[in-house]
Parts: C-alpha cells; sequence; structure tokens
C-alpha cells in the first residue's frame, strides 16, 4: 500500500518549500529590523540592548532596557509603536526619546515592534 | 614674442595648478567623502562610507574653519562617521564604549593644499538644501541653552562642551566657528533633507525653537581664539 498518494506527496513538498520561504522571509526582516536597531537605536539603548547606549551617559533620563522582561511584557505592542514612531511623548514619555517617523515608515516601526519582542523574550500583546 | 613665451607660461602654469588643485578633491578627498550627491542614498551607504558627505560643504562649513582645520584637524565625530561601527557593549551592564582603533585622524594638509581644498570645497553648494537668510540671525535668548541641554535633549547626541564622554552625533563645542547658520536652521529643520537614512531624527520643532538653538549653537565657539 502506497502511503502518500502523489497528490499528497507534492502538497507536503509545496508546503515544506513554503514553510522554508515564509522562514526565510521572517529571518530576513529580523535582520533588516536588526540592522535599524543598529542604526538608530543602539546610540541610546545600546549594543546589549539594556539601555546602556555611549549617549545614556550624559542622559538625564535613562533610555529603556529592552531586555527587561517584566517591563516590556507589560508593554502593549501600539504603545511600542507610537513611542517609536511619535516618541516618548506621544505615550507621556522623556522627549529624549524622539521620534522616527520621519526616518522610518510605518512597516519598518513594526518590524522594530516585533524585534523588541524577540530581544525581551516577551510575545506581542 | 618674449611676451607671447611669457604668456604660454604662465597659462601653462595656471593650467597645471588647475589641475593639482582639481586632483585634491577628485583624487584625495572622494576616497573617503562624497563630493557629489549620492545616485542612491542608502542605510548600507551610510554604514560603508568612511568619511562625512561633503557635496555641500560649501552650504554647510565657514570658510576659515575649513583652512584652519585642515592643517590641524581634531575629533569631531567621537565615534567616527558611524559610531555604530565603533561602539563596545560592556560586559558587565556599564554604558558602551568607543574603540578609538575605529575612529581614524583626518590626514594634515600644508597650508596651500588646505587653502585649494577649502576653494574647492566652498564651491560645493548642495543646490537647494540650505535656504539663504533663513536664520534671522536675532539673539538666541537666555532659554536657548536650556533648550539645547534639556528641553529638546540636543545633548544626548551632541556636546555643547569640550572634554565629555564621546557621544553619536557631532560636537558642537567648535559648532560657531564651523557652521554656517542657514546650514544648522537647515538640517535642525529636517535632517533627512541632506541624507533620508541618518540618525538624527526630524524632531519636528517649531521655527521659533529652531530660531534659537540656531543662534546658540552661533555662540559654541573654541576657546583658543
Amino acid at each position: 500500500m502506497r502511503i502518500l498518494s502523489r497528490i499528497q506527496f507534492y502538497a507536503l513538498v509545496a508546503g515544506g518549500i513554503a514553510l522554508c520561504a515564509f522562514d526565510a522571509a521572517q529571518a530576513q526582516e529580523s535582520a533588516h529590523a536588526a540592522k535599524l536597531y543598529n542604526t538608530y537605536c543602539v546610540q541610546c539603548h545600546g549594543i546589549n540592548r539594556d539601555g546602556n547606549g555611549i549617549n545614556s551617559a550624559v542622559m538625564a533620563v535613562k533610555p529603556r532596557d529592552h531586555t527587561d522582561t517584566k517591563a516590556m511584557g507589560d508593554t502593549p505592542d501600539e504603545t511600542l509603536f507610537k513611542a517609536i514612531k511619535g516618541g516618548g511623548l506621544a505615550v507621556g514619555k522623556s522627549i529624549l526619546m524622539p521620534k522616527w517617523e520621519g526616518v522610518l515608515n510605518d512597516d519598518e516601526i513594526k518590524e522594530l515592534v516585533t524585534y523588541l519582542r524577540v530581544v525581551s523574550k516577551t510575545s506581542a500583546k | 614674442m618674449r611676451i607671447k613665451i611669457l604668456i604660454g607660461a604662465l597659462l601653462g602654469m595656471s593650467v597645471l595648478g588647475g589641475v593639482q588643485a582639481a586632483d585634491l578633491l577628485s583624487q584625495q578627498c572622494v576616497a573617503c567623502h562624497a563630493v557629489a550627491k549620492p545616485d542612491k542614498p542608502s542605510l548600507d551607504r551610510l554604514w560603508e562610507r568612511k568619511g562625512p558627505d561633503l557635496y555641500y560643504a560649501g552650504s554647510k562649513f565657514n570658510k576659515a574653519w575649513l583652512v584652519s582645520w585642515l592643517q590641524n584637524p581634531t575629533t569631531i565625530r567621537g565615534g567616527g562617521v558611524m559610531f555604530a561601527k565603533a561602539v563596545k557593549g560592556s560586559a558587565d551592564h556599564t554604558v558602551d564604549t568607543i574603540d578609538a582603533a575605529q575612529v581614524p585622524a583626518h590626514m594634515k594638509l600644508s597650508a596651500a593644499d588646505a587653502a585649494t581644498a577649502a576653494d574647492l570645497l566652498m564651491a560645493l553648494k548642495g543646490d537647494g538644501l540650505v535656504t539663504a537668510g533663513a536664520f534671522k540671525n536675532e539673539a538666541p535668548g537666555s532659554m536657548a541653552s536650556m533648550l539645547f541641554s534639556k528641553l529638546r535633549g540636543c545633548t544626548s547626541c551632541h556636546t555643547a562642551k569640550a572634554g565629555g564622554p564621546p557621544t553619536s552625533g557631532p560636537e558642537l563645542y567648535t559648532g560657531g566657528d564651523r557652521l554656517q547658520p542657514d546650514f544648522v536652521h537647515a538640517y535642525i529643520s529636517n535632517p533627512q533633507k541632506f541624507d533620508a537614512h541618518t540618525w538624527m531624527p526630524t524632531l519636528g520643532l517649531n521655527d521659533a525653537d529652531i530660531q534659537k538653538l540656531t543662534g546658540y549653537i552661533g555662540t559654541l565657539k573654541s576657546e583658543k581664539k
């Protein structure tokens, strides 16, 4: 008895290819998000993503520690999106977090929100 | 006949001088700097370039400062042209540091070459980027330094006093010597007009704030003078 019909076999192969493509697309998006983070966020949030960027030495308000699972876990995606797009003032926080809407488009900001979930080991909220 | 020979010799010298002057920009400076507007600005280009763009140098710098600085270059960007390539994380949750080995010093030019380079650079205007007369040249007022240091957060990335730790933006404690006020006004208004991907965001400040900050930066000058 044949375990798989020919159609089932092809469906399985197609599914596998789709899954690989999805993974590759996700990896590509994540690499792009990391590059954005390293360009724009690292100056304050730091190489270790813990709020210790080179600029933090002279800042009156310490930048958010993105590895803080508790604090990041309590922050909804919408708030993260607003904070990046509109700056600290848009979410009742410090003006030292500038608005990035002139540099990053909405898709890139969404990529960064997803990336922050990876960095903070939290899930979308 | 003698006059013709003399004129010919002078013409030859001036042509030779012209070639040498052009060489300075087109063969030396271009190794690290864009002296023409880049065809394809991209994030990758910012990571790969070795020096700041100079295609609008004539609208950005004060000529006297250029001539002086090219002979005795100082560090303007503590983290180099792309801070992110020089920054190092710590293992113990302390502030990141800059790897000085990743921040090469600018070459020193002779007085003659500095003057030639400054002439050539001042001719690079970057059409349309800077509006002459945008800075109204009013006294910045007593709140300007507070705007810079606290209220608008400029000091997070730009130092107004020499001797502080390196930050991600160029120092501004010699900003008054170095920069033309109309350029400062244009850049604060919209850094992305100069490079769509640069890491100084458009802050959306009103013109009153931009005037005050431009005036304040104009007062930041080297103490040596």
